[in-house]
């Protein structure tokens, strides 16, 4: 099982397929796919809307290895329905991670590009995302690490986003975007006034990869390139967070003094403002490099 | 239902659950043993003070009284949709909810969540759907969306919503509709307290065992295979 | 949606009878304007076999010319073609079918 591009595989992850990152992700010809597309697991609920299945229903998962280390390994494919979760979609998660629980191998990665919740499945679909979350708060109980890579053109959103925060480390490119409630949810609901969604500067200063490390919510900010994505993704595996009291302690005084600090905020600006950072109007002209200096340099962050 | 009036059915034998704001907490008795209340009014919005006002109060559980069982009622309308809480990261506060609720049961605390009026989307997966076993009144209404703005995010007409909604429990949003899916373990009818008497004294359920359940009452037919098949994959 | 088969039975051009070299390639996704091919091994009878589940419907003609061409360029032997397609243009489909198939010979092509 093979796809035609693995020959031609680019280095930008934005524009990649899940399956060309998988590929340019794990040593070479080391995956092996699970329930692949020829098995035809599709979707058993997008008929009803006339819309058409994917074989693989959007995600591919499997195992291979990662510098010769055993991981399992999980591909939302962003071009199929937002890369949003169905019953199906959402099993083959969740059976990645049960299954992490048992076999234990080195680390699971999980390249999310997902709208959330597949609303052609609406309550399967919710469902679904509860197990992943089950299932993924279980390895982190057993201290088998989890790695988030988010840096496709769909994003990170809905319960998937929840999600994301629930491994132990998220990867994130400045393409990248994280966050729960999508720009133009909020918009149609709440008006324009409250989020221009056509405001793609103020989309990025709210939800794009750059602000979410300075504040803390990804651990590593990467360039929109794949051998960066790996390297990243591999040492972010050696990052410990366990589920304990005292690190969910930990985590409660940052986020407390998150809000004491930015709680007022009106826009990224500010908070970066607040954080020591002198021209923060620059933050959008610098490169990631440039970027992750910066942040070193501030004396509060604290990575959640 | 009210929630005064759910926890004096729940808690016969008494309790000290008082409101804060949208917030529920306090304590309540059962056989003699006292359980941790904590939970959510008024159809809530969570937004991220809220979000992490819940997980302070099951850390605060969870540090100072070892495996007191947690009843987490769960009312809410959803995430709140604001710019303010995206760009402060509600993700990463109902991320937190999640875990503490999760450390919770790791840590051999019984957590049942018990939805008793609205359960929307984000804010019932981050809290309520996060326990040991969710159960819910009849009443219940569940929803991963408001049905206007689904149909117009799947360009269908209303029209067509509403019927899938009447004859889909893949659509439909009672309470009834989660459960043939295996989303809800129980519909608590009639004598509550009862009913939760009866889970506290039941064997801890160490596995998610919903797929199972949604395969087992046909209303999830590929979620338990599908998860099983990875598992035995070569 | 629309369900369309096609048969393409066995050439007799025996010079371009070239085993294939994997078992199976995909390419594409189902994205709007898009399509994915999945290109298997099968026991055809030395034909070809191609199933397209599509949701533009009334297009059958326009599909049976694409891969009639394709079938003409590559006489593909004991090859089952499935093909999920949220409207991509006969280009597009075109484009995927040589990807796919010539990934799946690989180098024997």
């Amino acid at each position: 099982m093979t796809t035609a591009d693995i020959s031609t595989v680019r280095r930008s992850y934005y524009e990649a397929t899940g399956r060309q990152r998988i590929a340019a992700l794990l040593d070479r010809d080391s995956f092996h796919e699970w329930i692949g597309p020829r098995e035809r697991v599709t979707s058993p609920h997008l008929k009803l809307f006339d819309v058409p299945v994917s074989f693989d229903d959007g995600v591919i998962v499997g195992r291979g290895t990662l510098d010769g280390k055993r991981v399992f390994i999980v591909a939302q494919e962003g071009g199929f329905m937002g890369g949003s979760v169905g019953e199906v979609h959402g099993a083959k998660i969740t059976g990645v991670l049960r299954r992490a629980l048992i076999d234990r191998p080195h680390g699971v990665l999980l390249l999310l590009e997902s709208g959330g919740v597949r609303l052609h499945e609406a309550n399967a679909g919710l469902i679904a995302v509860s197990e992943i979350l089950h299932a993924l708060l279980a390895l982190r109980a057993a201290g088998i690490p989890v790695a988030a890579l988010i840096g496709g053109a769909y994003g990170c959103f809905g319960g998937m986003s929840i999600v994301a925060h629930c491994c132990n480390a998220i990867v994130i490119s400045e393409l990248g975007r994280i966050g729960l409630s999508g720009p133009e949810v909020i918009e149609t609901v709440a008006g324009v006034e409250e989020f221009d969604s056509r405001d793609l500067a103020l989309v990025w200063r709210t939800v794009g990869g750059k602000s979410r490390y300075l504040l803390g919510d990804a651990s590593r900010l990467v360039p929109d390139d794949i051998p960066a994505f790996r390297a990243a993704a591999s040492a972010a595996l050696l990052l410990s967070r366990a589920l304990d009291l005292e690190n969910l302690e930990r985590d409660h005084e940052c986020l407390a003094v998150r809000l004491n600090f930015y709680g007022d905020c009106k826009d990224a600006e500010e908070i970066w403002s607040r954080m020591g950072i002198i021209s923060s109007r620059q933050v959008a002209l610098l490169d990631e490099a440039e970027l992750v200096e910066l942040a070193q340099s501030l004396p509060n962050r604290k990575v959640i | 239902m009210n929630w005064e009036k759910l926890v004096n059915e729940l808690f016969p034998e008494g309790h000290s659950v008082n409101r804060a704001g949208e917030m529920l907490r306090g304590e309540g008795k059962v056989n003699g043993a006292t359980v941790a209340v904590i939970g959510t009014t008024d159809h809530a919005y969570i937004g991220v003070e809220l979000a992490l006002a819940l997980a302070g109060e099951i850390l605060n559980v969870i540090r100072s009284f070892p495996k007191r069982p947690i009843l987490f009622l769960a009312d809410t309308r959803g995430q709140r949709l604001s710019r303010r809480d995206e760009l402060l990261g509600i993700n990463v506060y109902l991320a937190h909810l999640s875990s503490s609720l999760a450390l919770a049961r790791s840590r051999r605390h019984r957590v049942i969540g018990l939805a008793y009026d609205e359960a929307v989307s984000g804010g019932f997966l981050a809290g309520g759907m996060m326990a040991e076993i969710t159960v819910a009144l009849p009443e219940v209404h569940v929803r991963v969306m408001d049905t206007t703005a689904m149909a117009r995010v799947m360009r269908i007409p209303i029209e067509r919503m509403l019927e899938l909604e009447r004859n889909s429990p893949v659509f439909a949003t009672e309470a009834g509709s989660l459960h043939q899916l295996g989303g809800i373990a129980e519909i608590w009818n009639g004598n509550l307290a009862e009913h939760l008497q009866k889970v506290l004294v039941s064997p801890p359920e160490a596995v998610d065992t919903r797929a199972e359940k949604g395969y087992a009452r046909g209303g999830r037919l590929y979620a338990a295979p599908v998860i099983s098949r990875v598992c035995k994959h070569a | 949606m629309e369900h369309l088969e096609f048969d393409f039975p066995a050439s007799t051009d025996s010079s371009r009878q070239t085993p294939a070299r994997r078992d199976s390639v995909l390419v594409g996704v189902v994205s709007s304007g898009n399509l994915e091919v999945l290109v298997e091994q099968a026991s055809l009878a030395g034909g070809c076999r191609v199933i397209v589940d599509t949701s533009i419907r009334g297009y059958g003609a326009i599909w049976q010319a694409v891969l009639a061409d394709f079938v003409k360029r590559y006489r593909p032997r004991d090859v089952l073609v499935s093909i999920n397609d949220a409207g991509a243009s006969p280009a597009v489909v075109s484009l995927r079918l040589d990807q796919a198939y010539e990934d799946f010979q690989g180098d024997a092509a």
